[in-house]
């Protein structure tokens, strides 16, 4: 396996940290006046998205780690996996377990193209584009002028997830466009 | 990506220049006399934590003009300063480049204190002035117990300690003797060097030293440098005798500083990535 050395370190290249295979977000090179050399990194953990800082000595290096993003098309859920399938024309289908799929369930709907991570071939996280759209299944009806909320109210679509700030006109069976990195209504979609 | 641009904005390099300028008014106001030695010498520092950048077949490119400056020195000269670059191998990051501004001063007869006065008027004039604070190796890395760790630990404590100190311009004074480099040990408190470093606003400006003299004690330290060089698995560097031969020669009592001017323009501009002051970055060349 390839490795990289802190001085070759490129935020978006994944390593393998502890086990866990990473990208890089930031690398700061660091030297006091007549002291030794470092490199601060800044990585996140790719199976749990969570952020790590670490100082190496300049020179060390890290294992490449073999981690792939994938476009592909959300299938189906047989719950207990959920399945993915290639979109390069090869029909490859791929079952992501609940740790991968993460929060990413909320958002899901057959058909749409979603970011699979694959390390080693196997799927470690799921990924929503920035925008989904999808269909209000529970949401109190709205009365005209009811402004006490600030005008807004919370609704359940088809995944289960729950929306905040949606305003009162929504009704069930409206299909609503939702930014995935705040869980926020954006807008109600032409259908 | 390839990009023809420069790095740095016209403006910032228009304050480049009144900077410049006024580093040589402060010492022509002193009569200290500007020198320009060789960026491009036969041999280069032992210094296990300095890699020079060497060219086939004359060299290196020098990682400061310290000991050309401490042959004219020893020649005679009176105070000297020399403000030019300098290069350091695999060097690279927000606040390094291997290329940089060094600006290098020497006085006859002064000692690290009185040294430190004089750096503290010339960044006044360039920044402003400001309050300078002082405070020990080991005030820094929070008593001396820190000193009894492994080097590589007590340099990353270093770094965290410079960071932590935060807005301000700060003195580190008193380095542990085995952190010397060329200065003299304290007379009569010879654990501690009589070495210092100006940090401001957490970023290292400058490192300054009332000089050593005996050529004896320059190749102690330099087989010492040698041997931890070989140590890490870093290549020879071979002793300057001709450095030397100027300190058997004689070195005159005098205390001496570098000072990295792209980072003090970087904060007089307010920034915080030497992008902003330099004309093209390594990434441009």
């Amino acid at each position: 396996m390839a490795s990289y050395s802190t001085n070759e370190f490129r935020s978006g290249m994944k390593v393998m940290l502890d086990g866990d295979p990473c990208s890089i977000l930031e690398n700061e090179f660091v030297k006091p006046g007549k002291g030794q050399a470092f490199n601060r990194v800044k990585l996140r953990n790719l199976k749990n998205g969570r952020v790590w800082e670490r100082t190496f000595k300049s020179g060390e290096s890290l294992d490449a780690a073999d981690v792939m993003d994938l476009d592909m098309e959300y299938l189906y859920e047989d719950g207990e996996f959920w399945h993915f399938m290639k979109t390069d024309g090869s029909y490859e289908q791929i079952a992501a377990a609940a740790a991968a799929v993460a929060d990413c369930k909320d958002w899901l709907k057959e058909q749409d193209v979603y970011q699979v991570t694959l390390w080693n071939d196997d799927p470690i996280a799921v990924s929503p584009p920035n925008f989904v759209e999808l269909e209000v299944t529970d949401t109190d009806p709205g009365l005209k002028g009811d402004t006490a909320n600030g005008g807004t109210k919370p609704a359940t679509l088809s995944t289960g997830a729950t929306v905040k700030g949606v305003p009162l006109f929504i009704n069930i069976g409206d299909v609503l466009k939702v930014d995935t990195r705040t869980g926020e209504y954006v807008s109600r979609a032409k259908s | 990506m390839l990009t023809w641009r420069p790095s740095a904005s016209l403006a910032a390099l228009r304050e480049r220049s009144r900077c410049l300028g006024q580093i040589r008014a402060f010492f022509a106001a002193r009569d200290v006399v500007e020198v320009q030695t060789p960026m491009l010498g036969a041999r280069t520092v032992t210094d296990a934590e300095v890699e020079s950048i060497a060219v086939h077949p004359y060299g290196f490119l020098q990682t400061s003009p310290e000991y050309y400056m401490k042959r004219l020195l020893a020649a005679g000269a009176a105070s000297i300063y020399q403000l030019g670059p300098a290069f350091r191998h695999e060097e690279s990051g927000r606040l390094h480049n291997s290329e940089f501004t060094l600006l290098e001063w020497y006085r006859l007869g002064f000692d690290d204190r009185q040294l430190m006065q004089e750096v503290a008027e010339l960044v006044d004039d360039v920044l402003g002035r400001g309050s300078y604070t002082s405070l020990t190796y080991s005030e820094l890395l929070g008593g001396v117990d820190a000193l009894k760790l492994e080097r590589d630990e007590i340099d990353l404590k270093f770094v965290a300690a410079i960071e932590r100190l935060g807005q301000g311009r700060f003195f580190i004074t008193d380095y542990p003797a085995d952190q010397a480099a060329l200065a003299r040990l304290r007379p009569g408190h010879e654990d501690v060097a009589a070495r210092f470093e100006l940090v401001i606003d957490g970023v290292e400006i400058a490192n300054g030293y009332w000089e050593l003299q005996s050529a004896a004690e320059h190749r102690r330290r330099f087989q010492a440098d040698r041997d931890r060089r070989a140590q890490l698995d870093r290549s020879d560097v071979l002793v300057d005798e001709c450095f030397i031969q100027a300190l058997e020669h004689g070195l005159p009592d005098c205390a001496g500083v570098a000072l990295g001017v792209d980072r003090l323009l970087m904060l007089a501009l307010g920034e915080t990535s030497l992008d902003a002051v330099l004309a093209f970055r390594l990434d441009r060349i």
